[in-house]
C-alpha cells in the first residue's frame, strides 16, 4: 500500500542468536532519494538488521521488499547484484589490488580474452570523476587513505547495485575535511534517487545529512522520526531509554567510601586517549560514559597496560607503579574484562575450568601449577557463586552462551582476588537474566571494598551502580558527575552538550 | 586418579587401535614380526627395531607437538638435525670429550631454536616463513661444518649413543623414552601445557590474562631445536659419521605427519605428546611392516599419502557437517553462513 | 615509485650487482654462452616456479612440485621404453595427469577446508610413491625424438645458444606474466591472496579459482618434468627432490610475499636467475664449496622476509592519521 515511494522495506524482521533476541519484529522503510539514519547503542540491533538486509545473515522471520518485489538475498554479493550495496567502516575491498581492479573485479573489460587494462583504468577514472576523485587508479588501494578507500567502495557499490546504499559507520575514522567530502558525495547520490541508509554514532552528522531517523534499542524498533522534528535530547532519550532511567533510579545504598588508593596523573597515550587525571577510592565504582569511539575503551586498556601510557604517572597508595603490560598490572592486583569477549576474552577451545584459573596460573608462573583439585575447587566455586550455566566445568567455553562466558571471564579475575577491576561493557550482548546478575555482582564487589572501573553504553545501568561517572568524548575525559548530579539526565546532557560543541 | 588415567587412554585410543591393527596385519603376513629374543642381554626383534629406527622422528615429533600447539610450525628441524650431527662429529674429532661434545651440540640446537623463536615471537614473522630460512640455509651450514665430506668418528662413547643398549633396550629407545617422559611431565605436571594451549587457541586473550606469551613461544621453538639436536646426535652416532646432505632429510615432514596422526590440530591448541609419539611409531611401523611383509617398499609413500588423506577427511569440518546430517542434530551452520562471517 | 615494486627492484638490483661482481672477477661470465647455459640449466626450476608463484600469490603453497617432476620423468621413460607411443602423445598424457592431480589437490583444499601445506604434503608422498611404483631404477630415454628436440636451439651472437628448454622457460614466463596481469583469473588469484573472505564478498569464484591455481601448478610441474627429462635424458624416481623448496625460494627472493597477495611472476624469473648465478659463480670459482649456495640463498631469503616485513610496517604506519 505504501510501497510506491519506498525503495526498500523490511517488514517484521526477526533474528535470534543463542541466548539473545537480536531483532524482534523490526520494521524499516527506506524512501527513494532519502538519507535515513539508523541509530542505536551497541547491541541495539543495527548491524544485525543490516546483515539481514544484505543477506550476510539469514533472517528468522519477516520480509524484505526491494522496489515493491520481495527479495531474499543469500549473500552480500547477491544482495549487491539485486541492488543493495553496502560499505563498511573497515573497507571491504582488497587493499593489495589497484583501485581500478577493485572497482571492476569480476567484470573487467576484455579484448581478445585479455583484460583491457587501458580501458579498465580509463573507465575507473571516469567513474571516480563522478565522485570528485582524481587519483592514480593504477596504484594499490592500500596506498590511499581510508577516506579515499571509502569513496572507492561507495563507487563500486553504487556502480554495481544502484538502488540502495548502506553506509555502516563510514565516518568513524575520517577527519572533518574527509567527512565533508563524503557528505557531498552522499548528497549527490541522494539527488540521483538512491535510498541511503546511514549508520553512525556521531549525532551531529545525523543532523547534518539525514532526512529521517530510525532508532533501535535492545533489538526492538523504538521509532522512526523526521530529523527536522526530533531534537537532540529527545533522540538520545530514544537511544538510551532515559525516560526509564528516571524511574529506575533509586537512591543508592549509601557508599561507605574507602580511602583514596589509585591516582593517575596526566595519564595518556598519543592517538588513543588524551592525558587525564583519575582518582579511584576503595569501595568505589567509577563509570565511564560516552558514545562509541569517545575513548572509553582506550581508557580501560590504558589503565590495564594493554597499551602502555606514554605520559603521566600511576600511583597505588601513594607509591609510584609501573603499568606497562598486563602482567605488570596483574601484579598490582588489577583485572580486566575486555569489550570483545570472543577475540580478547575467552580461550574458546579450553574448558570453563581452565578459563577460570588462567589468570591466577599466569600470575603464579608456570613452575607453580595449581593442583587439579584446587582448580576443580576454584571452578566449582565460581560456577556456583556466579551461577555459570554449564553442563560441567570441563565443557569448552566456546559452547557457552555470551552471558555465561562473561561470568566465566569475571570468575577468571575474581580468582586472582583483584583489588582493581576494569570492566569494559560487561553487560553487552547477554540475556536479561545474566545482565541483572552481573549488575548485582558489581555492587557486591564494591561493597567488599574493591575499586571498579565500568565502561558501559547503558546509562541507566551506570547511574544505578556508579559512585561517580566520567563522561568522555573525542578521546578525552570532559566531565565528572557525582552526588546529586549523577543522573541519567545529567549524563545525557553532558554527552549532548559536548556533541553540540563539536558540531559548531 | 583412575578417572584421569581413563581420560588419558580415551585420548590415545584411536592411535592405539591404529597401531594394533598395523601390528596384527603385519604379523599375519610375516609371522616372525612379534618374535622377541634376548642376545647378550639385549632385546632383538622387529618390534624393537621399530622403536629404534623411529627414534629421530619420535624426538622431532615431541618438539613439533609443542610448536604446533602454539599455532606454529617448525620446518627447520631436519636441517637442525644435520647441523647438530655435524657439530657433534666435528667436536668429537677435534678432541673434545664426550660430555663436552654433547654439551656443545645441544647448545647449538638450542641456539637454532632461539633463532626461530625470536623470528616468530619478537619479529612476528609467520612460523612457516620464519623457519623456512633455517630449513634452506641449515643444510649449507652443516656442510660448512663437515666441509662437504661425511665426517666419520670412532669415539666409542658417541657410538654407544647410536648403537649401544641399556637395560636390554637400544640406547636411542632409552633416550626418547626418558626424554619423552621428562618433557611430558614438564609440560603436564607444571602449568606449561595449559599456558601453551591457551596461546595456541587465542594469543591475544592469553596475553591479556597475563600469560608471558613471547617467552613461551620462544621456549617452544627452543625445545624443538633441542629435540632436533638429540635426534641429530642419534642419527650421526648410528652411522658413526655426520652426513650433512642426508641426515634428517625430509624428517620435518614426517614429524609434522606424526603430530597430525597423533590428532593434534595444525591450528594449535590441545596437544598430546604421547599421541604424537604414537603417531611417529605408527609411521615407522608402517615403514618396517611394508618392508617385512614383502610388499615392495615403493608402496610406502603411497600408503603414507593415503593415511594423510584419510586423516584429513576425518578431521575436515565439512566432513563433520556432512556427518551431522546423518545424526538428527539441528543447528549445524550452513556453509554459506559461515562463509559470510 | 609504487612501494609494491620495491621488492621487485631490490631483486633486480641484487641480480645485476651480483652479476657485475661475478663479471669483475671472471670476465668470461659476461658471455652469451654463460647466459644461454643459465637459462638451460634452470629451465625446469623456472617453469615450476611460475606455477609456485601463482600458488603463493593466492596465499597457498604446493609441496608436491618436485615429486610431480620425478613422476613425470619416470612416466615418460617407462612409456617410451615399453611402448611405441610417440613422445608428443606421452607428453600430452603426462600433462593431463599432472593437471588433474593438481586440480584434485585444489579441490580437497577448498572443499575439505584443509591447509594447503598438509594436502600438498600428501600429494608429494603420493606422486613420489607413484614414481617408485612405476620404477625404482634410473631409466635412460633413448628415443630419437628426444635427440631431435635436444638439437633444437637458436644461436646467439657470441657462441651462446638458447636451447629449446631454455626458450620454453622464457615462453612460460611470458605467458605467466600475461596470465597474472592481463586476465580475470590473474586478478582473482591476487584477490584470494588479499583475503579469501573479502574476495568471496566481492564475487570472486573462490572454488573455481582455487582448483585452477593448483591445476596450473600441476600442469607446470608436469611441463617442468618434461623439460627435466629432456635435460637429463632419463627418468628417475629419486630425481628433483626438494625442487619445491628451490621454487619457493625463487618466488620469495623474486619479491613475492609468502603470505600471498603481492608479487610478480617476472620477479620469480629474476629469483630463479639469482639462484642459477650463485651456482655458476661457484662453478667458475672452483675452490668455493657448494654449500655456500644454500647459506647465501638462506641469507637472501631472510633479507627479503625482513624487507617485506619492513614495507608492511612502514606502509601501515604511514597510512594512519597523525
Amino acid at each position: 500500500m505504501q510501497t510506491s515511494d519506498h525503495i526498500l522495506s523490511a517488514i517484521r524482521i526477526e533474528k535470534a542468536f543463542p541466548g539473545t533476541r537480536a531483532l524482534d519484529k523490526v520494521d524499516f522503510h527506506l524512501r527513494r532519494g532519502e538519507v535515513h539514519a539508523l541509530l542505536g547503542e551497541n547491541g541495539a540491533g543495527k548491524s544485525t538488521l543490516i546483515k539481514c538486509l544484505t543477506g550476510a545473515y539469514r533472517r528468522d522471520g519477516g520480509a524484505i521488499l526491494l522496489d515493491g518485489t520481495e527479495v531474499d538475498p543469500r549473500d552480500t554479493f547477491e544482495a549487491q547484484t539485486l541492488g543493495i550495496g553496502t560499505v563498511y567502516q573497515e573497507v571491504n575491498l582488497l587493499a593489495n589490488l589497484t583501485v581500478a581492479e577493485n572497482l571492476f573485479l569480476g567484470r573487467q573489460p576484455r579484448r581478445f580474452g585479455m583484460v583491457d587494462v587501458g580501458a579498465m583504468n580509463r573507465r575507473a577514472r571516469e567513474l571516480l570523476a563522478d565522485y570528485e576523485l582524481d587519483i592514480d587508479v593504477t596504484r594499490d588501494l592500500a596506498s590511499y587513505s581510508v577516506a579515499i578507500q571509502q569513496v572507492v567502495a561507495i563507487a563500486r557499490a553504487v556502480d554495481l547495485s544502484g538502488k540502495v546504499l548502506i553506509l555502516d559507520e563510514p565516518t568513524a575514522s575520517l577527519d572533518a575535511h574527509e567527512v565533508a567530502m563524503l557528505f557531498r558525495i552522499v548528497r549527490r547520490l541522494k539527488a540521483r534517487g538512491l535510498g541511503i541508509v546511514f549508520v553512525t554514532h556521531f549525532l551531529e552528522q545525523v543532523y547534518e545529512i539525514s532526512d529521517r531517523i530510525t532508532v533501535l534499542r535492545n533489538g526492538q524498533l523504538v521509532g522512526t522520526r523526521e530529523t527536522a522534528n526530533l531534537d537532540r535530547r529527545a533522540l538520545i532519550a530514544m537511544m538510551i531509554g532515559r525516560e526509564l532511567a528516571a524511574e529506575i533510579h533509586a537512591p543508592r545504598a549509601q557508599t561507605s567510601e574507602g580511602p583514596l588508593r589509585y591516582r593517575f596523573r596526566n595519564y595518556g597515550r598519543k592517538g588513543r586517549v588524551r592525558p587525564f587525571d583519575l582518582d579511584v577510592r576503595a569501595g568505589e565504582v567509577v563509570g565511564m560514559a560516552g558514545l562509541l569511539g569517545s575513548g572509553r575503551t582506550e581508557t580501560a586498556e590504558l589503565l590495564f597496560g594493554a597499551h602502555s601510557a606514554d605520559s603521566g604517572q600511576a600511583e597505588i597508595d601513594g607509591r609510584a607503579i609501573d603499568l606497562s603490560s598486563p602482567r605488570a598490572a596483574i601484579r598490582h592486583r588489577f583485572g580486566f574484562c575486555p569489550e570483545d569477549r570472543k577475540t580478547s576474552g575467552i580461550i574458546g577451545d579450553l574448558s570453563v575450568r581452565e578459563n577460570i584459573v588462567l589468570a591466577l596460573q599466569a600470575r603464579r608462573g608456570w613452575t607453580r601449577p595449581i593442583s587439579r583439585a584446587e582448580q576443580n575447587r576454584l571452578a566449582d566455586h565460581y560456577i556456583r557463586a556466579l551461577d555459570i550455566r554449564t553442563a560441567d566445568r570441563e565443557k569448552p567455553i566456546k559452547l557457552l552462551s555470551g552471558g555465561n562466558q562473561q561470568k566465566a571471564i569475571l570468575a577468571r579475575w575474581l580468582a586472582t582476588e583483584p583489588e582493581f577491576l576494569i570492566l569494559d561493557e560487561p553487560t553487552r550482548g547477554i540475556d536479561v537474566g545474566a545482565h541483572a546478575e552481573i549488575v548485582k555482582l558489581i555492587e557486591a564487589l564494591r561493597e567488599k571494598g574493591l575499586s571498579l572501573i565500568v565502561v558501559s553504553s547503558e546509562i541507566e545501568e551506570l547511574v544505578a551502580y556508579s559512585t561517580r561517572v566520567i563522561v568522555l568524548r573525542d578521546r578525552a575525559h570532559v566531565a565528572e558527575l557525582d552526588g546529586n548530579r549523577l543522573t541519567a539526565h545529567e549524563i545525557v546532557e553532558a554527552i549532548a552538550a559536548t556533541n553540540e560543541r563539536r558540531a559548531s | 586418579m583412575t578417572s584421569f588415567f581413563r581420560l588419558y587412554l580415551n585420548r590415545l585410543l584411536p592411535q592405539l587401535i591404529a597401531l594394533a591393527v598395523i601390528v596384527v596385519a603385519v604379523s599375519l603376513v610375516f609371522p616372525g614380526f612379534l618374535n622377541l629374543e634376548i642376545q647378550n642381554g639385549r632385546l632383538y626383534g622387529s618390534l624393537v627395531d621399530i622403536l629404534n629406527r623411529g627414534a629421530p622422528v619420535v624426538l622431532l615429533a615431541i618438539g613439533m607437538t609443542v610448536v604446533i600447539a602454539t599455532k606454529g610450525i617448525d620446518l627447520s628441524v631436519g636441517a637442525v638435525m644435520a647441523i647438530c650431527g655435524a657439530t657433534a662429529a666435528a667436536a668429537i674429532t677435534s678432541g673434545h670429550s664426550l660430555a663436552g661434545t654433547l654439551l656443545i651440540t645441544l647448545a647449538v640446537g638450542i641456539l637454532c631454536g632461539l633463532w626461530n623463536g625470536v623470528l616468530v615471537a619478537v619479529l612476528d614473522i609467520q612460523p612457516i616463513i620464519a623457519t623456512l630460512v633455517l630449513m634452506v640455509a641449515g643444510r649449507g651450514i652443516a656442510q660448512l661444518i663437515t666441509e662437504g665430506a661425511i665426517l666419520t668418528f670412532n669415539d666409542p662413547g658417541l657410538i654407544f649413543i647410536g648403537s649401544g643398549s641399556f637395560a636390554g633396550l637400544p640406547m636411542p629407545v632409552v633416550i626418547w623414552l626418558v626424554f619423552g617422559v621428562l618433557i611430558a611431565m614438564l609440560v603436564r605436571r607444571t602449568a606449561l601445557g595449559m599456558l601453551i594451549e591457551a596461546i595456541g587457541v587465542n594469543r591475544q586473550a592469553s596475553t591479556l590474562s597475563g600469560v608471558l606469551t613471547p617467552v613461551l613461544l620462544i621456549a617452544a621453538y627452543v625445545l624443538s631445536g633441542l629435540c632436533a639436536a638429540i635426534a641429530g646426535i642419534i642419527a650421526a652416532a648410528d652411522i658413526r659419521g655426520a652426513d650433512a646432505n642426508n641426515a634428517g632429510l625430509w624428517l620435518e615432514l614426517d614429524a609434522i605427519l606424526a603430530v597430525v596422526v597423533g590428532g593434534t590440530s595444525l591450528l594449535g591448541g590441545r596437544f598430546s605428546i604421547a599421541a604424537s609419539v604414537l603417531g611417529a611409531i605408527i609411521i615407522q611401523a608402517i615403514n618396517t611392516g611394508i618392508l617385512l611383509s614383502g610388499f615392495p617398499p615403493e608402496f610406502n609413500l603411497i600408503i603414507k599419502a593415503a593415511i594423510i588423506v584419510v586423516i584429513l577427511v576425518l578431521q575436515s569440518p565439512r566432513f563433520r557437517t556432512a556427518f551431522a546430517f546423518l545424526v538428527p542434530a539441528r543447528g549445524a551452520s550452513k556453509p554459506s553462513e559461515r562463509a559470510a562471517k | 615509485m609504487k612501494p609494491k615494486y620495491l621488492p621487485l627492484i631490490a631483486t633486480l638490483v641484487i641480480f645485476l650487482l651480483g652479476y657485475a661482481l661475478c663479471v669483475a672477477q671472471y670476465p668470461n661470465i659476461l658471455s652469451t654462452r654463460v647466459i644461454g647455459n643459465l637459462l638451460t640449466d634452470n629451465a625446469f626450476l623456472g617453469i615450476a616456479a611460475v606455477g609456485m608463484t601463482f600458488v603463493i600469490l593466492s596465499g597457498g603453497i604446493d609441496l608436491s612440485i618436485g615429486s610431480v617432476i620425478a613422476f613425470t620423468g619416470v612416466f615418460l621413460a617407462v612409456v617410451l621404453e615399453h611402448s611405441s607411443i610417440h613422445p608428443l602423445v606421452a607428453f600430452a598424457m603426462v600433462l593431463a595427469i599432472a593437471t588433474l592431480f593438481g586440480a584434485a589437490m585444489g579441490a580437497i583444499i577448498h572443499y575439505l577446508e584443509m591447509p594447503a601445506f598438509i594436502v600438498t604434503l600428501a600429494g608429494m608422498f603420493l606422486a613420489r610413491g607413484m614414481a617408485f611404483v612405476l620404477s625404482i631404477d634410473s631409466i635412460p630415454i633413448k628415443h630419437p625424438f628426444y635427440a631431435t628436440l635436444k638439437g633444437l636451439y637458436v644461436k646467439l651472437p657470441g657462441g651462446g645458444r638458447i636451447t629449446l628448454i631454455g626458450g620454453l622457460m622464457l615462453l612460460v614466463f611470458a605467458v605467466g606474466i600475461l596470465l597474472a596481469h592481463r586476465t580475470r583469473f590473474g586478478t582473482n588469484v591476487y584477490a584470494l591472496g588479499g583475503g579469501t573472505a573479502t574476495a568471496r564478498l566481492m564475487g570472486v569464484p573462490v572454488a573455481a579459482t582455487t582448483v585452477r591455481i593448483y591445476a596450473l601448478s600441476g600442469l607446470l610441474a608436469g611441463l617442468s618434468g618434461i623439460v627435466f627429462s629432456l635435460y637429463t635424458s632419463a627418468g628417475y624416481s629419486l630425481a628433483a627432490v626438494g625442487v619445491e623448496l628451490d621454487a619457493i625460494t625463487a618466488v620469495v627472493i623474486g619479491g613475492t610475499l609468502l603470505t600471498g597477495g603481492s608479487g610478480f611472476v617476472a620477479g620469480t624469473f629474476v629469483g630463479t636467475l639469482i639462484q642459477g648465478l650463485i651456482q655458476t659463480y661457484i662453478t667458475f670459482d672452483g675452490s668455493l664449496s657448494s654449500w655456500w649456495t644454500k647459506i647465501l640463498i638462506g641469507l637472501l631469503l631472510f633479507a627479503f622476509i625482513l624487507l617485506q616485513k619492513g614495507i608492511i610496517y612502514v606502509s601501515r604506519h604511514r597510512r594512519q592519521p597523525a
